[in-house]
């Protein structure tokens, strides 16, 4: 429990990194249900890929992950200094087009939106901060 | 950690995938799986079972897509085939599995691929 936070280059190698450091140290599997610990890997990939590809100019800058866990919260704060970037001012693609009419563009947003029981995006300065929260009633 | 082993069956190819279809693995999953589609000689196209599959997200989910519109560009098509858990829960919200056939099992995928079944 408590307040954990790490910088790492924001670069798709070091995604098996953020993914343990959230999702495992300090004992962290053990108190997130195999269910909601799944949702929280697809929405930790999704912004990892998000920044990595798109907030630096000239790759890779650096990402700050920052944990925090209460009993009736999971939360994760993502800062990285690229270009601002609200992520949740993109509409969500239709999910009903056929196969002709479909790209896969925006289905990170959605999925992380639809798997975190919040998304907040916010300029802090010069970062940008995307902060995802797991609520203990949450889905 | 992912894998995908090709077996032919029935018909039509089976492709089974499993570990984590993430950005790390997907520009191999894609390499070999668009290539297997421009091998395909006799068989309609391609089922991809994904029972073995722990994990998936958007650019797995980008990989299938292009799989599906290459194997369509040329009369095949994509079956899917054992989702389950958080894989399942990726494809209801993208909604791939309204464009994408998905089967109750490998047989049933099969007789999709060969269009014997509905």
């Amino acid at each position: 429990m408590g307040v954990r936070e790490r910088e790492f280059v924001a670069s798709l190698e070091s995604l098996p990194d953020i993914r343990s450091f959230v999702l495992e140290e300090d004992g962290a599997e053990g108190r997130l249900p195999p269910r909601r610990a799944a949702h929280m890997d697809v929405a930790i990939e999704e912004i990892v890929v998000n920044i990595c590809s798109y907030a630096y100019e000239i790759p890779p800058g650096r990402l700050t992950v920052r944990v925090e866990e209460s009993p009736d919260a999971f939360s994760v704060e993502f800062l990285d200094n690229g270009v601002a970037f609200d992520p949740l001012s993109v509409d969500d693609p239709d999910v009903s087009l056929p196969l002709d009419g479909r790209d896969a563009g925006g289905l990170g947003i959605l999925l992380i939106r639809r798997m975190m029981d919040e998304v907040h995006y916010s300029r802090k300065g010069d970062l940008n901060s995307l902060r995802i929260v797991m609520t203990a009633g949450g889905r | 950690m992912f894998e995908m082993k090709f077996a032919a069956e029935g018909g039509g190819l089976v492709a089974e995938l499993s570990g984590r279809l993430d950005a790390r693995s997907a520009p191999d999953f894609e390499r070999d799986a668009l290539a297997a589609a421009d091998g395909l000689e006799g068989e309609r196209g391609m089922l991809l079972d994904l029972s073995g599959l722990e994990y998936i997200s958007s650019a797995g989910l980008r990989s299938i897509l292009l799989l599906a519109r290459r194997l369509s560009g040329s009369s095949g098509r994509v079956v899917l085939c054992g989702m389950a858990g958080v894989v399942k829960e990726v494809f209801d919200i993208s909604g791939f599995d309204s464009f994408l056939p998905v089967a109750s099992g490998r047989d049933e995928g099969l007789s999709l691929l060969s269009g014997r079944g509905a």
